[in-house]
C-alpha cells in the first residue's frame, strides 16, 4: 500500500508515534496484568499455585515483547519513519469513529433502535447524499426489521428508550 | 470400518429437514457476511452465536459451521467481481480473478472459484471424517502436561510461521492471555486484575473482542480506503459451469498441491489467508506459463481458493479432537461448544457421537448445498454489492452493537467492543496479528488449568514437560518453533546472504 516514503512528506503520518503509543499502551497493561498478580499473590501456596502465578508470568513476557518493540521504535528514530496513514485518510477514519462514538453513547438513554435510524440516516446524508425520501424509509426500516427478526422471531432483547416505554413496547 | 457407520449415523442426523432448513438459512446468511465488508467468518459467527443458544447444539452447530462455510464462498465474489477481497483468505482471488472478469469471463472464473472451494473442502472433511477419531483416541492418553504442551505448541508455531514480527506476535498474544485472566479465578475464587470495576468481575469474553476487532476495526479500515464499489455483473449459466468444470480437470494437480497446502495450513494454525498466499505462489511457480499468472490464469483461482477452503475446514479437526482451534473463526466455534455445554476434546467422540458425526455430516452437505446456492445466486450477491457503502456502513455497525449487546444483555459490552475496535484498527495498521489475541483469548482459561494440574502433579517442577516421550517431543518442537525465526535468520546468515523476509501483500 505505502512505499518507502517519507512520513514528514506529503500530508501524512508517520508509523513512529502510533507505534510508540500502542506499545507502551501494552506496556502499561503489562504492569497492570504484574501488580496486579502481585497483589493476589505470584508464588506457591499449600495447595498449589496462588492466582497470579500464571498472569504474573504472562504479564512479565507482555512486558518484554512491548517493551522490546518500543525501544527499537526509538533505536530506529532516524532511519526509518514509515507512513501511518495519510491525513485525508486518517480523516475519514475520524469522521467514522466518532458518530461511531456518539451512536454508543445514545444507546444508554435512547435504546438501540432510535440512535439505529439516527446513525444511518446520518451517514446516508452525509457521504450518500441521498435526499430525505430515501433516507427516512431505510433508516426507519432497518431497525424495525431488527425488532421483529430478534425480538419477535429469536426472542433476543433489545435495549429499549423513551421511545419504546411510550409505544408500550 | 467403524467411521463408514458412524458417519452414516451422522447422516441421519444432519439430514432432518429442519437441519437441512439451517443449513440453507447458516450458507445464505454465510454468505452474505462473506460479501459484506467488515463482516467476516469470526465476527458474523460471534454476532450470530445469541440467536442459537436456545437450539440444540447439534441444529446450532450445524447452522454456525454453514455460515462459515457460506463466508468462505461469498469472499470470492467480491474478490472477483469488484476486486475487493471480502476476506483476508480472498487477496489472492484477486489477482487473477478479477482479471478474468474484466475480460469478460467473470463466470468462468466464479464458476472456477466456487468448485475450487468445494473441492478443498471436500478433501479437508475426508480427512476429518478419517483422522479425527484417531487423533482423538490418541488424545485420550493425554494427561495435563500434554494439553498443556499442545497448547504451547500452538501458541509457539504462531510465533514461529507468522510472517509478522515475532515480538509483535508475542505481544498480541500475551494480551489475549491477559484479558482471558481478567475476573474472578475459577480454582481460588480471588478476583484479579478487575481494579474494583465491578463490569469487569465476569472478565472480557472473547466475542465481544472478535466483533470489534474483526467488525469495528474492519470498517474503519474499509473508510480509510474511501471505499466505492465499481464492479463487474456477472451471471453463470449451465453450459458455462460445464465448460469450465472440463478445463478445470486438466488442472488436478493444482487441485491436489492446494489441497496438501490448505490441510497442513489449517492443522497447524496456519490459517486459510496464508495458505491461499501459498497456494498460489506455488501454482505459479510449478506452471508452465508463470507470466500468465496475474492476467486471468484459470489457475490462479483454483490454487488460492481450493486451499483457502481446505484450510478453514480443517481447521475444525484440531478444534473438535484437541479443543484447539486452528483459526479465530474455529475459535469462535469452539468458544459456542462451551457455552451449550460441550467440552470439546477427546471426550467429544466418545460422549457426544450424534453431535460430532452430525457436524461431520453437516460439512459434506453444507458443502454440496453451498455450492449450489452460490452457483445459482451470485447475480443477486453482485446486486447486494452495488448498495453503496454509506448505507452498507451504518448498518453493519449497528449489527455488530446488537451482536455485541445480545451477548450478556449489557451495555459495557458495547462499549468495549468500541475500545476493542480501535485497538483492532491500529493493531492491523501496525502489523500487530489479531488470530493470537483470539485464539489466547479463548484458550486462556483451559491453558492456565491444564497449566496448573500439570504444576499440581509435578509440585512446581518444569522438568514434567520432559518426563515422558510424548510430552518432551511436543514440547521440544514447540520451543523449535518458538526459536524458528532465531534460527531462519542464523542460517541464511550462516549461508552468507542477508535474511530474507517474507514481503507483505497489501
Amino acid at each position: 500500500m505505502s512505499g518507502p516514503l517519507k512520513a514528514d512528506e506529503a500530508g501524512a503520518v508517520g508509523k513512529r508515534g502510533p507505534e510508540l503509543a500502542v506499545a507502551g499502551f501494552l506496556m502499561l497493561l503489562a504492569a497492570l496484568v504484574i501488580i496486579d498478580s502481585l497483589r493476589v499473590g505470584n508464588g506457591w501456596a499449600d495447595d498449589g499455585p496462588q492466582s497470579g502465578y500464571f498472569p504474573f508470568r504472562l504479564g512479565l513476557l507482555l512486558l518484554a515483547a512491548s517493551g522490546w518493540v518500543f525501544a527499537s521504535q526509538l533505536w530506529r528514530w532516524r532511519r526509518d519513519n514509515g507512513v501511518f496513514a495519510e491525513r485525508s485518510q486518517l480523516a475519514l477514519v475520524v469522521a467514522m469513529l466518532v458518530p461511531m462514538l456518539v451512536y454508543v453513547g445514545l444507546i444508554y438513554p435512547l435504546g438501540i433502535y432510535l440512535p439505529s435510524a439516527v446513525l444511518i440516516a446520518y451517514f446516508m446524508r452525509r457521504y450518500g447524499h441521498y435526499g430525505w425520501p430515501i433516507c427516512v424509509p431505510v433508516a426507519a426500516g432497518v431497525p424495525l426489521a431488527f425488532y421483529l427478526v430478534f425480538e419477535r422471531w429469536f426472542l433476543v432483547p433489545l435495549p429499549k428508550g423513551p421511545l419504546e416505554r411510550l409505544l408500550g413496547l | 470400518m467403524d467411521e463408514i457407520t458412524n458417519l452414516a449415523h451422522g447422516f441421519a442426523v444432519a439430514a432432518t429437514l429442519p437441519n437441512l432448513m439451517f443449513m440453507l438459512i447458516g450458507i445464505t446468511l454465510g454468505v452474505l457476511i462473506g460479501v459484506l465488508p467488515g463482516l467476516g467468518g469470526a465476527n458474523g459467527v460471534a454476532i450470530l452465536l445469541p440467536l442459537t443458544f436456545s437450539m440444540n447444539p447439534t441444529s446450532a452447530i450445524i447452522m454456525l459451521s454453514c455460515i462459515y462455510w457460506g463466508a468462505l464462498f461469498g469472499g470470492a465474489i467480491t474478490s472477483i467481481l469488484f476486486n475487493i477481497p471480502g476476506e483476508p483468505w480472498s487477496v489472492a482471488t484477486t489477482f487473477d480473478g478479477h482479471p478474468m472478469a474484466q475480460q469478460g469471463r467473470a463466470a468462468q472464473a466464479l464458476t472456477a472459484a466456487f468448485t475450487s472451494s468445494f473441492v478443498g473442502a471436500l478433501f479437508a472433511v475426508l480427512l476429518i471424517t478419517f483422522l479425527a477419531p484417531l487423533l482423538a483416541r490418541f488424545a485420550l492418553k493425554f494427561g495435563p502436561a500434554e494439553f498443556f504442551a499442545v497448547q504451547l505448541l500452538t501458541f509457539c508455531s504462531f510465533v514461529g510461521m507468522s510472517k509478522e514480527p515475532p515480538a509483535k506476535t508475542i505481544a498480541s498474544m500475551m494480551l489475549g492471555f491477559a484479558l482471558a485472566a481478567v475476573g474472578m479465578d475459577s480454582v481460588t475464587g480471588q478476583l484479579r486484575m478487575t481494579y474494583g470495576v465491578s463490569e469487569l468481575l465476569k472478565g472480557f469474553d472473547f466475542l465481544i473482542a472478535v466483533i470489534g476487532l474483526f467488525g469495528i476495526g474492519e470498517i474503519l479500515l474499509t473508510m480509510e480506503e474511501g471505499l466505492s464499489f465499481k464492479g463487474q455483473s456477472a451471471k453463470i449459466s449451465l453450459r458455462v459451469v460445464l465448460q469450465t468444470w472440463r478445463e478445470m480437470a486438466q488442472h488436478w494437480k493444482t487441485f491436489l498441491r492446494s489441497t496438501a497446502i490448505g490441510c497442513w495450513m489449517g492443522i497447524t494454525p496456519g490459517g486459510a489467508t496464508p495458505a491461499s498466499f501459498m497456494s498460489y505462489g506455488m501454482a505459479r511457480r510449478f506452471a508452465s506459463d508463470p507470466n500468465s499468472f496475474g492476467k486471468g490464469n484459470i489457475q490462479g483461482v483454483i490454487a488460492p481458493e481450493t486451499a483457502a477452503h481446505a484450510a478453514g475446514t480443517s481447521a475444525l479437526l484440531p478444534m473438535l479432537t484437541l479443543g484447539i482451534p486452528g483459526s479465530p473463526t474455529a475459535a469462535v466455534l469452539l468458544g459456542g461448544l462451551l457455552i451449550w455445554g460441550l467440552q470439546p476434546g477427546p471426550m467429544l467422540f466418545i460422549e457426544q457421537r450424534d453431535f460430532v458425526w452430525g457436524l461431520i455430516a453437516s460439512m459434506y452437505l453444507g458443502n454440496i448445498v453451498g455450492l449450489i446456492v452460490v452457483l445459482t445466486t451470485v447475480p443477486f450477491w453482485a446486486a447486494i454489492l452495488r448498495i453503496p457503502f454509506s448505507v452498507i456502513a451504518p448498518i453493519i455497525i449497528v449489527i455488530c452493537a446488537i451482536g455485541a449487546y445480545t451477548v450478556h444483555s449489557a451495555m459495557f459490552d458495547v462499549l468495549m467492543m468500541m475500545v476493542f475496535g480501535v485497538l483492532g484498527y491500529l493493531f492491523k495498521k501496525l502489523k500487530y496479528p489479531l488470530a493470537p489475541l483470539v485464539l489466547a483469548l479463548v484458550l486462556g482459561d483451559m491453558a492456565e488449568a491444564s497449566f496448573r494440574q500439570a504444576m499440581l502433579l509435578s509440585q512446581g517442577q518444569l522438568s514434567i514437560f520432559w518426563s515422558n516421550p510424548l510430552v518432551g517431543t511436543i514440547a521440544g518442537l514447540a520451543l523449535l518453533l518458538l526459536s524458528w525465526p532465531v534460527l531462519s535468520a542464523a542460517l541464511s546468515a550462516a549461508r552468507g546472504r542477508p535474511a530474507r523476509r517474507v514481503e507483505d501483500t497489501p
